[in-house]
Order: C-alpha cells, then structure tokens, then sequence
C-alpha cells in the first residue's frame, strides 16, 4: 500500500502539472517575489509565480507578448560597475559598510572572501549557510560573501536567491548589499529606482532571517541594508544605507499568504495547464480560470499585464482606468453601468454614489454648453 | 481624479476618441518654440546619445553621438546642442521693456518701486515627456560646474566655451518647470494630459504616441484601437513602428541596432588610428565616416517620429482659445527668464548642488503659492474647471432671485446689501464664511448670512430641490453711501460664487540667508565657488 502523499508533496506534483510535462520550473527571483507583494489581491499571479510558469513565454502564446528587455549597454555597464566595486577583494565595499553602517567597528583592514562555488543551487546554498556559521562564529573580522546562494520557502518549494553580496561584521551581525547602476546625483537617487531596490533587498533579508533562525546563537540580520551606487556622473562606488524593515514586514506577509495557492489551485478545473507549447484557445481558457486583479500598475510589473489589459478592457471593468477610480463609484464596476448610471438611466438616486455621478454629469455637460439631460 | 474627469475618461472609453478635459488652453504656448527631443544611453547617467532640436518644424538640427561613452565626443554633442539652444535664447534677452519692481531700500529698510528691465517675450523649451524635463535639469546639472580652458587653465578635460552657460540655462528651466503653471519648460504629454481625457489610466497617458492616438486619431479607427498599436507595433525587424518618446530607448533597438552600429564605428576608429600610409588612411576615414553616418541615420529614426508628434500636439493646442490669465502667468515665466539674465550677466556663479536653508523654505513657498494660483485662475478662467469644484463643494453658481438693501452699524454707514441666490449646488459653507465672485476681473468678496430650506413643491421623487443661499456683499461697492454703477448683483443675475480666494497672498517674509536660525543650519557663511565633478578615467567604460 502506498504511503499517503504528504501535503507538501501533493501541492508540488499539483503545480508541476500546471506548468506542463517536461517544463522546467522558472526559479523565483526576488524581484518576481517582490512584484508579487506589490500586487498581493491577484490570484493568477500568484499561481503561476508559484507554479513557475514562464510568464512572458505564456503572454507571447497568448498572443499579447510582454515587453520587457534590458539594453545591453545598461547590462554592461551594470555588471562593470558591481567588478569594480568587488576589487581588491571587496577593500572598497567594505569601507563603505564600515563608514555607513558600523562605525564603532575595527576598520576592516583584511577580509575573508570565502570560496562559495558548489554545483547546483541547493550545493551553493549549503555552501553559503556554513559560510555564514563559519564568518558568525569567528568574532572580530570582516567577512565578504559574493554572490552567495540563499534558498527561501516559498509556497512549499524553495526559491533560489542570489544577492549581490552579504556582509559579516565583526560582531558577527550580517547585512544584505545591492549594488545597482543607477547614480547617486548630490547624495540622492530616483527614489521609485530606490524602491525597487529596497523591496528586492527585503527579500534576501527575510531569506537571510530564515539562515540565522538555524544556529545558535542566531545572529542578527541587520535592517538596514547598504545601497550602492555609482556617484554622480563617475564610475566611483558610493553608499547609503536603506531600512527595509516596512518592505520586509510586507513582503514577508505576503509570502506567508502564499500558502493559499494551494486553495487556488483546487478550486481550478482538472486538467488545467499553462503549457506554452497548447493551443491559444485552451491556454486563453485556462489562464481565464483563474481571476486577475489587473490595475495599470501592473504594466511595469508583470509580463502577463497586456493579457490582462485586454481582459479587463473588453470586460468593461474601470479599474483598468486605475485604481483610484474605483474609488469614487461605490459598487458600479463597469463603464457602462456607471455611465447609464450617470445618465439617469439605472441606478439608485438614494445611493450616494449615484446621486454624486449624477451631478458630476450634470454639471460637465453645462459647462461644455451641452444639452442638460432632463433628469437630474 | 475627480468623478468629472472621471466620467470624461469613462465616456471616451465609449466614444473611442478623448474627451475634453479643459475647454480653455491654460499654459502659454510661445509662437516659436524650441522643440527638443533628447535620447540618452541605457545605464549611463547624463550620456546623451543623440538629440533634435530647433525651432522650425521642417528643419530638425540632428546631434549624435557614435560612441556615447566617449568623453570627447560627447563635450562635441554639448558644444553643438549650445549652439542652437543659446542663440535662441539670446534672441529674446535683448528686446527689453520697461517694468517697476518692489524692492527694499538698503538705506532707509522701506519699500519702493525701482526701474528694471523686463524681457518682452521669453524663450519657451517643449519636450515629449516628463522624463524629457527631467533629463533637461540632468544635463543642466551634468554641464554647469564644468569649467572651461579659459576659466581654468589647469582644468583636466576642459569643457567647450559655452558648455557651462547651456548648462546653467537648463538648470533655470527645470527648476522653473517645477513651478505650477509655469511655461518656460513644457511635457508635451503633461500639457495634453491637462486638456484632454482619454479612455486610459494616467500612467498610459505618459506614452506621446498612445496619448495622441487617443485625442486625434488617424481616420477610420477609434482611439483606442490606434492607442494599441502606437504601444505595440513592431516592424518586421523587432522595432517599435512608435519608438519611445525618450529619453530611454527600446531595450530592443539597443541591442538589435544601435549596438552592432556603435561597434562597427569602434572598430573604424580603432582602425584608423592603426594606419601608416596615406592611401590607406582614406579608406580607413571613409569607413568611420560611413560607421558615424549609419548611427546618426538610427538616431534620427528614433526621434523623427516624436518631434512630429510633439509638433502635432502643439499644433492640437495651438487650437484651443487662451484661458484668460494664461497671459499674467506667462509674465511671471518672463520676469524669471529675466531674472536669471540678470544673474549671468552680474557673473554670479552657477546655481549650487544644494540650496541653503532659506532659498530652498522661499522655493517651497513660491511652489504652494503659485499651485494655489494656479488652481484658483484654472476654475476662473473655465467653466469646466469651476464645475469640478462645485461638485467638490468649493463653489457654486446660481440665479440671484431678491437683492435687499442693507447697511453696515456704525458712525459711517456702508452698503451691505443682503442677496439671496438659488442654486443646484451643494458648498460647503460654515458662519459667515466668505465667498468671492470675480466682478471685472477683481474679486468681490461677500459672506454667507444663512440658507433658505429649498422649494419641495413640485418635485418628482429624487430631484433635487435648490438651495436659497442669503450672502452679504461686503467690498468693492465703492466709498459711498450708494454703491457704485454695477457693484451689485441684480435680481436675474447668473453669478458663481468661489469658497477659495481668487488672488494669492504672499506667505511670512523669511530671513535673510545671514540671518538663518541655528535650527536650519545657520547662515551659510561665505559661498564657496563649487567645484567641478572630478573627471576620473573610469567615467569611460
């Protein structure tokens, strides 16, 4: 007799077949973790983030491709800048944590830079935890970890992180480093670049939080984390450092919200799956099985927005003019309820919301000289 | 949003075309403008890649830069844009009027008028997009602590004469663009945005291209269907039919044109400098001239189509009447372009990096009083407007159906009528709050005395009854016992009534820079010359 499946296990072979035989699951990275707090009402994300469906391959078979790319010139430049800030085994950018975040500390005069490389990302992962244990249990130096491997449990399965660099002070606390490309012009940066930025760091330092809760005595993962970035117009690494806590508090929430995917996923019709390799009309069905949340936000966040925006335009649905226009509408959610609702056709005149539209109608139309329509 | 530009978006949604969301134009728009449509170098902070700029529509200036990373080459690009943006500018500096200043006497510390000179006209600087105004003040910030050969002769990498005046300049525009209501440095899709309402969120309005489709659409297709394709059409070689309004560009023609273009024009150079005969040197030149003249072909591509879209919603614009105190606002753009003249020519140094404690509290300032302004001569000035904010309860207009006859208490008895005016509208108005209603271009302000249960007979059930509103006029009647010929309301008259003061007053005086409080920094003490960013070799990947 079989032993009963775990429910972990169940839920993994459940998404596996969502995402199709034989398609690798697409790794979470944590700027996919981080977009996802930012949309946290909307399902079908969240099942395909969580199934690790290629997103922008299923919007390019669902016939609305996404169009995100990154120039190669930005790639380059970003990737000779974070070289140059990691030289001479991190000198620079260890200054850097020590001038911002932890003055009282011995400069550090001489760091270790710790060999992570190890097959596979689980290896890499092992590799960094006892890189961590090592650094936190050798108290009074500097500990450099580049580009370590950090698993987190998302939804019942792990997702593999990879930041930038991880600091060990000498008093055995940890901090999450990003390096990013855009400049810091007169001490200040493009604050939605800086955002984006903090919420990404957020996540690697819930999954470095998830490390620590492991030894004994947990070091600290500390909140604030350093930011670095080229200064004004030159190629010379400058810092600052950014609490994360508020983004951490909400992404954690979010991902500990994600175990409804599971709820999601049972309440799909059997059978269903993302596949890109199906026919558009089953995908189109299958991914119209699962309710979006789409606002225009979504457009800078999500390969699957164009989809949606079709969607929800042909639905009629006002939110795809934004989401503060619900707002003001009460329960009418369709443009044409609210228009006839505007025009005096439908609606209830006691309800608040439909005496405000009609006023609001009233008064556009008298001062575009148009006819006043007779009821008001 | 409010629920009328919502419903304006909701009915283009419907009609397929924009609605209007202004019946009046309300900034300035100069009969000859300086167009700029800028692209910058994805990664690089102030690398420009190219640029057009002029003034007349059929005959863009087109500046590139083969190799963006290139110091040398770039300072060319800067040496070239001041060559068609400062002659402009110039155009207007000379041709000067007469104009009365307030200012603080030195001596005796009392206030009187001085002779100035004020710019009959200003120069006005339109770009496609907001991130165009923003890239404006990065190279303004990028070029004026340059210094040039002549400034400083041991300076590193002198920049060309002329670079840090451009840059000087662009900082003064996009400083004033942060100015509500200020129309030195225009967003071609902000300005639209203001006028009319499309069928799409705001963020999809900062697309030119989408926006346009939205408002005037190519015949036979509605705004939305051209909307779409303007965002998405590609051509069969990957590119967007719309390229972006800049200064970014598709990450697509990155890396499927621009690259292998500005790489044959790296191998050119490389190879030029390697020859040893003349014969071959010939060559060499014509194939790196070939290689730049392909990049400049793929600059103009890009920024060709936004210059004439940006023409063409100048040209939408241009079609709408002025609003009626466009006029004043613009004087102001003009004593500011005047203002920073005066600056240059007094040999003050360029604008800091950051502004001490009092310049940047007066900033502020100026920037809430000129949006107060702003919203204020907005409702006045259209109807469209003034409807917004009677439904927001800050105004309202009505029929005046009884004027009373009344007088103020007191030894000298002034007229104080009572006028009683019915409306639909629902203001918000507490004891005696004051209202203003503009007579002759003045306001006139009057007081709310009390509101009078509205007419409930003959009503159909959900109809509003109007409201009898009881005001006292209480100014602008003249000194007389009698009032003045025309100061108040008659019975019939079709008046609107604002809750917001139609002129703005200026806020506390701040202190004089010396005079900053310990609180705030303490005075700045003695300006410091700002030096220039230090040029290192690894600005050049």
């Amino acid at each position: 007799m079989p032993l009963p499946r775990t429910r972990g296990k169940a839920l993994r072979q459940r998404l596996a077949e969502l995402r199709g035989p034989e398609v690798p699951a697409k790794a979470l990275d944590a700027r996919a973790l981080a977009a996802l707090a930012a949309n946290p009402g909307c399902k079908r994300r969240a099942i395909l983030d969580g199934a690790g469906v290629n997103k922008a391959a299923l919007a390019s078979a669902l016939g609305s491709p996404s169009a995100f790319g990154q120039s190669q010139f930005a790639f380059t430049r970003g990737n000779a800048f974070e070289a140059k800030v990691k030289a001479d085994g991190g000198a620079e950018l260890l200054r850097l944590v020590h001038e911002k975040l932890d003055r009282r500390a011995e400069p550090p005069a001489e760091a270790q830079v710790p060999d992570l490389s190890a097959t596979g990302p689980e290896g890499r992962a092992a590799r960094t935890a006892l890189a961590l244990r090592e650094a936190s249990a050798a108290p009074g130096t500097w500990t450099l970890l580049d580009h370590p491997m950090l698993a987190l449990d998302v939804a019942g399965s792990p997702a593999f992180l990879e930041p930038d660099a991880v600091v060990v002070h000498p008093d055995g606390s940890w901090t999450v480093v990003e390096i990013k490309s855009f400049p810091m012009l007169d001490g200040s940066a493009d604050p939605a670049k800086v955002g984006a930025a903090a919420r990404q760091a957020a996540v690697y330092v819930l999954a470095l939080e998830q490390v620590a809760a492991r030894l004994d005595p947990a070091p600290e993962v500390r909140p604030r984390i350093l930011l670095v970035c080229p200064k004004d117009f030159s190629n010379l690494p400058t810092a600052s450092a950014v609490d994360v806590r508020k983004q951490r508090a909400v992404t954690g929430r979010q991902l500990a919200r994600l175990t409804r995917i599971e709820d999601i996923a049972d309440t799909l019709p059997e059978g269903t799956c993302f596949a890109p390799d199906l026919p558009t009309a089953e995908l189109t069905s299958a991914v119209e099985s699962v309710p979006a949340t789409y606002a225009p936000e979504c457009l800078s966040a999500c390969e699957l927005a164009f989809h949606c925006r079709d969607r929800s335009r042909a639905a009629g649905a006002v939110t795809s003019l934004g989401r503060s226009v619900r707002a003001e509408l009460g329960g009418l959610t369709t443009v044409e309820d609210v228009l006839s609702a505007a025009r005096g056709e439908t609606g209830d005149p006691q309800d608040p919301a439909v005496a405000a539209l009609r006023r609001a109608a009233r008064l556009r139309a008298e001062a575009l000289g148009q006819e006043v329509t007779p009821c008001r | 949003m409010s629920l009328i530009s919502t419903l304006a978006r909701l009915e283009a949604v419907t009609t397929g075309r924009a609605r209007p969301a202004a019946t009046v134009r309300h900034r300035h728009l100069s009969e000859r403008p300086l167009v700029f449509v800028p692209l910058t170098t994805a990664g690089e902070a102030g690398a420009p890649l190219g640029a057009l700029v002029g003034t007349d529509r059929d005959a863009p200036r087109l500046l590139a830069v083969p190799q963006p990373r290139d110091r040398d080459l770039r300072f060319a690009f800067l040496a070239e844009l001041a060559d068609v943006v400062l002659p402009y500018l110039d155009g207007y500096a000379d041709d000067v009027e007469a104009a009365e200043r307030n200012e603080t006497d030195p001596e005796t510390g009392k206030r009187v008028k001085v002779e100035v000179e004020l710019c009959a006209d200003a120069p006005q600087l339109i770009v496609p997009s907001r991130a165009g105004t923003d890239f404006v003040r990065l190279l303004g910030r990028s070029m004026r602590f340059r210094r040039t050969a002549e400034q400083d002769p041991e300076t590193p990498y002198p920049a060309p004469p002329r670079v840090p005046l451009l840059g000087r300049w662009l900082t003064h525009f996009g400083e004033r663009a942060r100015v509500p209501g200020s129309s030195l440095l225009l967003a071609m899709t902000d300005v639209l945005a203001r006028h009319w309402a499309t069928g799409q969120s705001t963020l999809e309005d900062q697309h030119l291209g989408a926006l346009l489709a939205w408002i005037d659409p190519p015949a036979g297709i509605s705004g939305a269907e051209a909307a779409l394709a303007a965002e998405l059409t590609r051509d069969p070689r990957g590119q967007l039919m719309c390229p972006p309004a800049g200064p970014a560009t598709d990450p697509a023609f990155d890396n499927k044109l621009l690259a292998p273009a500005i790489e044959r024009y790296d191998r050119a150079r490389t190879a030029l400098a390697a020859v040893e005969d003349g014969l071959e040197a010939d060559d060499r030149l014509g194939e790196l001239t070939a290689a730049e003249r392909d990049i400049r072909e793929l600059v103009l591509s890009r920024t060709l189509p936004t210059w004439e879209k940006v023409w063409q919603g100048l040209d939408l614009l241009q079609a709408l009447p002025d609003g009626a105190h466009v006029e004043e606002r613009w004087t102001r753009d003009r004593w500011s372009f005047t203002g920073h003249r005066d600056r240059i020519v007094a040999g003050e140094p360029p604008q800091p990096r950051r502004d001490d404690a009092v310049t940047a509290a007066n900033k502020l300032a100026a920037r809430e009083r000129e949006q107060a302004r702003l919203e204020a001569q907005e409702a006045l000035d259209d109807p469209l407007v003034m409807a917004g904010r009677r439904l927001s309860g800050e105004a309202f207009a009505g029929e005046v159906t009884d004027v009373v006859m009344a007088y103020s208490e007191g030894k000298r008895p002034s007229p104080r009528p009572l006028v009683t005016v019915r409306t639909q509208d629902r203001p918000h108005l507490g004891e005696r709050a004051r209202v203003y209603r503009s007579l002759g271009g003045k306001p006139q302000a009057a007081e709310f005395v009390g509101r009078e249960a509205g007419h409930e007979v003959g009503l159909e059930a959900g109809q509003e009854a109007d409201d009898l509103l009881v005001l006292r006029i209480v100014d602008k009647m003249g000194r007389g016992k009698v009032p003045e010929a025309g100061s108040v309301p008659e019975k019939g008259d079709l008046l609107c009534f604002t809750t917001f003061e139609h002129e703005q007053r200026g806020g506390p005086k701040l202190p004089d820079p010396e005079e900053t409080p310990w609180t705030h920094g303490g005075p700045p003490g003695e300006s410091v010359q700002e030096t220039a960013d230090p040029l290192t070799t690894e600005d050049v990947l």
